[in-house]
C-alpha cells in the first residue's frame, strides 16, 4: 500500500488552497470533542466575514456553550456575554455603531433555552444584526442534558429515554418563529454534515450578513452541527445521526428572505 | 497501476482527533485511517495517491487539521492496485 | 445658572445627557417609569438612543453592550426591576464593563440589594444615594464619571420623592477630572490584526494577548474594589464635634433627619448628624470619628434594619446604636410612607432620647 508522505508541503510546483488555519482565528487550535461540529460553521462565518471585506468592521457577541471557546481564538473584536443575551447585547452594539457589523454566536440552550425573549424582540425590534445559531439539540458544555431545541425521542443526560412530547413539551423551531416576524430579514437553516451542506451553508451566512450591511433587519442562521458526545454516538457516526434526527425536525433551506420577495 | 494525483495535502496529525468525518467527504476516497495512533491516541487520516486537491476533508475537518495544494503538473504514483 | 422648575426625572435625565450619555435602555416601574419616559424624550435628539425594552433583564444587556462599543450607557429601574438586573450587574463588575444603573426605589429597602448586591463573584457596587436633586445632578454625572475611571457598574440610588417631585434646579456640569482612554472598546476595527480585543468575564484573554486567567483575573477585581473603598467613600456631617446624639440616615431621609437636628440645635440639644453620600464604600471611618465622642447614634432608615449592619460595623461601641426607622410605605405599597416626615422623625429621636433617661 503506497502511502504520500503528508508531514510537509510537496517539492513540486504547486498552489496552496486551503490553510490549516483559518485567517480569523488566532491559532487553529481548540479543544472541543472529536466529530464536533462547530469549528466548521465557525470556519465558514469567519471565512464570510474576511470575504465581505469586514474584518476590520465586525463585533462578535458569543453566549455560553463550547463554542464560548473561541471567545479566547477569535481574531475579532468580542465580547461573552451572559447567556442567552447576546441580541440584547448586540443591540446595544449596534445601535452605538451602525456601521459596524455585529454578529451573534449562540448555541441553541443559548438562544432557544435561556435566551428566547432576546433573540424574539431583537427580530421585533428589526435589529441590523445576524445571529448565528449551532444547533445540536443538547447542551453540549454540560456533557448532553435536554434544550428546548431537542428532538422527540432525543436521549440525553436528562431525557434519559427519549424526549417525550408528552412529559418534556415540543421542540422549539426559532427559525419558523423569527421569520414569522416583521422585523427578520433573513432566516436560513444550514448545517455541516458533509461537504455539500458546508458549502450551501456558507451561502446563507453570506447572505445573512449581507441583509444586515443593507440594512434590512435581523438576519438568522441556524447551522445544524454534530455534537457526538452530547448524543453518545461515535464521533464518526455523528453525521448520520444528526440527520436521521434533528434533520427531520429541521430541513435545510432558506426560509425567508426579504430581498428575494421584494 | 499508475494513478494521477492532482494535488495533495499536509496533515497536522498530531492535531487529529481521529474523528474519521474526512474519509468519507474525500471524493476519490483516497483518505483512509491509520493502524498506528498520535500522541493523543487517535488514528488519522492517510493519504493515497489519487488526490484532486478539491478540500472537501479541509472543508469537514473540525480540527483544522488540512492545508491543501494543487499541483501545476499532475504527478503519478505507482499504486498497490488491492489498496486501490 | 439657569434655573428651572423641572421634574426630578427630567432633572436626572438631563443631567446624565449633559454627562454624556448616549444609551439607555429601560421598562416601566413606579417610580422609575417617568425615567424612561424623559429618556425616550430627550436621547435621540441628543443624538442618543432609548430602547423600550422588552424586560429589565434584556435592558441592562443592552446597556452593558452599548457601554462595551465604548459610549456612555445606563439602565435603570426601581428596586424589583434591580432584582432582575442582578446577575448583568455583578458581569459588568467582573468585565469592567463602565455602567450606570439607575434604582428609583420605592422606599429605603434596598440598601442592602445596592452594597451586597445579589450577583455572583467578588465585587462590589459604588453607590450614589443624593438627598435632593441639587446633588442628584451632580451625582449622574459623577456617576458616569466613577464607572468610566474604575470600569466598573454604579449605582444611582433615588427613590419617590426625588423622581417624582418638581424643583427649580439648575443643570450645569460637572467636571471630575481627566479619564483613561476607552482601548478596550468594541469598535470592530481590530479583527484580523492579531490583537483584537475582549470583554470577558474569566479575563482569559486571546492566544496572542493572554489574560491574567479567572482566578488572577478576580484577584484584581477584588483589589480593585479595595483601592475604591480607600478613595470615594463619601459622606456629609454636621454638629457632630460635641454631639452626645448623631442620627445617621442616607438619601431623602439623611436631608430629613439634617432639618430635624438643625431644628433641635436651634433647641439646644447636643445632636449632629451623619449621611453617607456613598452607601458604598461605606464611610466608616468617618463615622467612626464622627461618633467616637457621642452617647448615642440613631439610625434612621425606611425599612427594617438594613444600613444599622454597616452603622454597628463602625461605631466604636455597637451598643450605642440604636434604630429608628421602620418599614413605612403608603396605602399602594409603591411609595414612602408616612415616617418620611420631619415631625415624626423628631417625635422619634426625642423618644430615643427619653427612653434613655428613664
Amino acid at each position: 500500500m503506497s502511502i504520500v508522505q503528508t508531514t510537509r508541503p510537496p517539492a513540486v510546483p504547486s498552489t496552496k488552497v486551503a490553510n490549516f488555519k483559518p485567517t480569523l482565528l488566532q491559532t487553529e487550535e481548540h479543544h472541543l470533542c472529536p466529530g464536533c461540529g462547530e469549528p466548521v460553521a465557525i470556519r465558514l462565518v469567519l471565512e464570510v466575514i474576511l470575504e465581505l471585506g469586514l474584518a476590520q468592521n465586525n463585533v462578535c457577541v458569543i453566549g455560553h456553550g463550547c463554542y464560548g471557546s473561541f471567545v479566547m481564538t477569535l481574531d475579532v473584536d468580542c465580547t461573552l456575554c451572559l447567556h442567552g443575551r447576546a441580541p440584547a447585547v448586540s443591540t446595544g452594539v449596534k445601535r452605538m455603531r451602525p456601521d459596524v457589523a455585529v454578529w451573534t454566536l449562540q448555541g441553541d440552550g443559548d438562544m432557544t433555552s435561556e435566551g428566547l425573549a432576546e433573540i424574539l424582540h431583537a427580530t421585533a425590534r428589526g435589529e441590523n444584526i445576524t445571529c448565528i445559531m449551532l444547533n445540536n439539540g443538547v447542551f453540549g458544555d454540560t456533557g448532553g442534558q435536554m434544550t428546548a431545541s431537542s428532538v422527540i425521542g432525543q436521549r440525553t443526560k436528562n431525557t434519559l429515554e427519549g424526549r417525550d412530547a408528552a412529559y418534556h413539551g415540543y421542540p422549539i423551531v426559532i427559525c419558523d418563529m423569527v421569520a414569522s416576524m416583521q422585523g427578520s430579514a433573513y432566516v436560513a437553516r444550514g448545517s455541516v454534515h458533509n461537504a455539500a451542506a458546508i458549502a450551501q451553508t456558507k451561502r446563507l451566512i453570506r447572505k445573512g450578513f449581507q441583509r444586515q450591511l443593507e440594512k434590512k433587519g435581523l438576519s438568522l442562521v441556524e447551522i445544524l452541527t454534530m455534537c457526538p458526545t452530547g448524543w453518545f454516538v461515535p464521533a464518526a457516526g455523528g453525521a448520520d445521526y444528526m440527520m436521521e434526527s434533528l434533520g427531520k425536525t429541521y430541513p435545510l433551506g432558506e426560509i425567508k428572505d426579504v430581498a428575494a420577495a421584494a | 497501476m499508475r494513478r494521477e494525483s492532482r494535488g495533495t495535502l499536509v496533515i497536522d496529525v498530531e492535531r487529529c482527533k481521529g474523528c474519521e468525518l474526512c474519509i468519507p467527504a474525500c471524493p476519490p476516497k483516497v483518505l483512509s485511517m491509520s493502524t498506528i495512533s498520535n500522541h493523543h491516541g487517535y488514528l488519522y487520516p492517510e493519504l493515497s495517491p489519487g488526490c484532486t486537491g478539491c478540500t472537501a476533508c479541509q472543508q469537514v475537518c473540525p480540527d483544522y487539521v488540512f492545508e491543501v495544494y494543487r499541483y501545476q503538473t499532475p504527478v503519478m504514483a505507482v499504486v498497490d492496485t488491492e489498496a486501490a | 445658572m439657569v434655573l428651572r422648575l423641572l421634574d426630578g426625572s427630567e432633572a436626572i435625565v438631563e443631567a446624565a445627557i449633559l454627562a454624556g450619555a448616549r444609551f439607555y435602555a429601560g421598562y416601566p416601574m413606579s417610580p422609575a417609569t417617568e425615567l424612561v419616559e424623559y429618556m425616550a424624550a430627550k436621547l435621540p435628539a441628543s443624538g442618543g438612543v432609548c430602547i423600550n425594552a422588552a424586560t429589565e433583564i434584556e435592558g441592562v444587556n443592552m446597556a452593558m453592550g452599548a457601554a462595551a462599543a465604548g459610549f456612555r450607557a445606563a439602565s435603570g429601574s426601581c428596586g424589583q426591576g434591580l432584582s432582575l438586573m442582578q446577575e448583568a450587574i455583578a458581569e459588568a463588575a467582573l468585565n469592567e464593563t463602565p455602567l450606570v444603573i439607575f434604582n428609583m426605589a420605592r422606599n429605603q429597602q434596598d440598601y442592602f440589594q445596592a452594597t451586597r448586591g445579589g450577583g455572583w463573584g467578588d465585587y462590589r457596587t459604588i453607590t450614589l444615594a443624593p438627598k435632593d436633586l441639587y446633588e442628584a445632578v451632580e451625582h449622574v454625572q459623577l456617576a458616569f464619571h466613577l464607572a468610566d475611571l474604575y470600569r466598573v457598574p454604579v449605582i444611582f440610588m433615588g427613590d419617590n420623592l426625588l423622581a417624582r417631585t418638581q424643583m427649580a434646579v439648575d443643570i450645569r456640569k460637572f467636571d471630575f477630572g481627566p479619564l483613561p482612554p476607552k482601548d478596550w472598546q468594541l469598535d470592530g476595527t481590530s479583527g484580523g490584526t492579531g490583537a483584537s480585543r475582549q470583554i470577558w468575564t474569566f479575563g482569559g484573554g486571546k492566544t496572542n494577548t493572554p489574560g491574567p486567567g479567572p482566578s488572577r483575573h478576580w484577584e484584581q477585581i477584588a483589589a480593585k474594589f479595595d483601592m475604591i473603598a480607600t478613595r470615594e467613600a463619601r459622606h456629609e456631617q454636621g454638629f457632630v464635634d460635641d454631639a452626645e446624639t448623631v442620627v445617621v440616615a442616607f438619601g431623602s431621609g439623611g436631608k430629613f433627619v439634617e432639618f430635624v437636628v438643625n431644628q433641635l440645635r436651634a433647641e439646644g440639644r447636643k445632636i449632629g448628624f451623619f449621611r453617607p453620600v456613598t452607601l458604598w464604600p461605606f464611610p466608616g471611618e468617618a463615622l467612626e470619628r464622627a461618633t467616637d465622642a457621642c452617647s448615642r447614634v440613631l439610625v434612621f432608615e425606611l425599612n427594617a434594619g438594613q444600613m444599622i449592619d454597616d452603622v454597628r460595623l463602625n461605631v466604636g461601641h455597637r451598643r450605642k446604636v440604636r434604630p429608628i426607622g421602620g418599614v413605612s410605605f403608603d396605602e399602594s405599597g409603591l411609595n414612602i410612607g408616612p415616617l418620611m416626615d420631619a415631625r415624626v422623625i423628631r417625635q422619634r429621636i426625642l423618644s430615643a432620647l427619653e427612653g434613655e433617661v428613664k
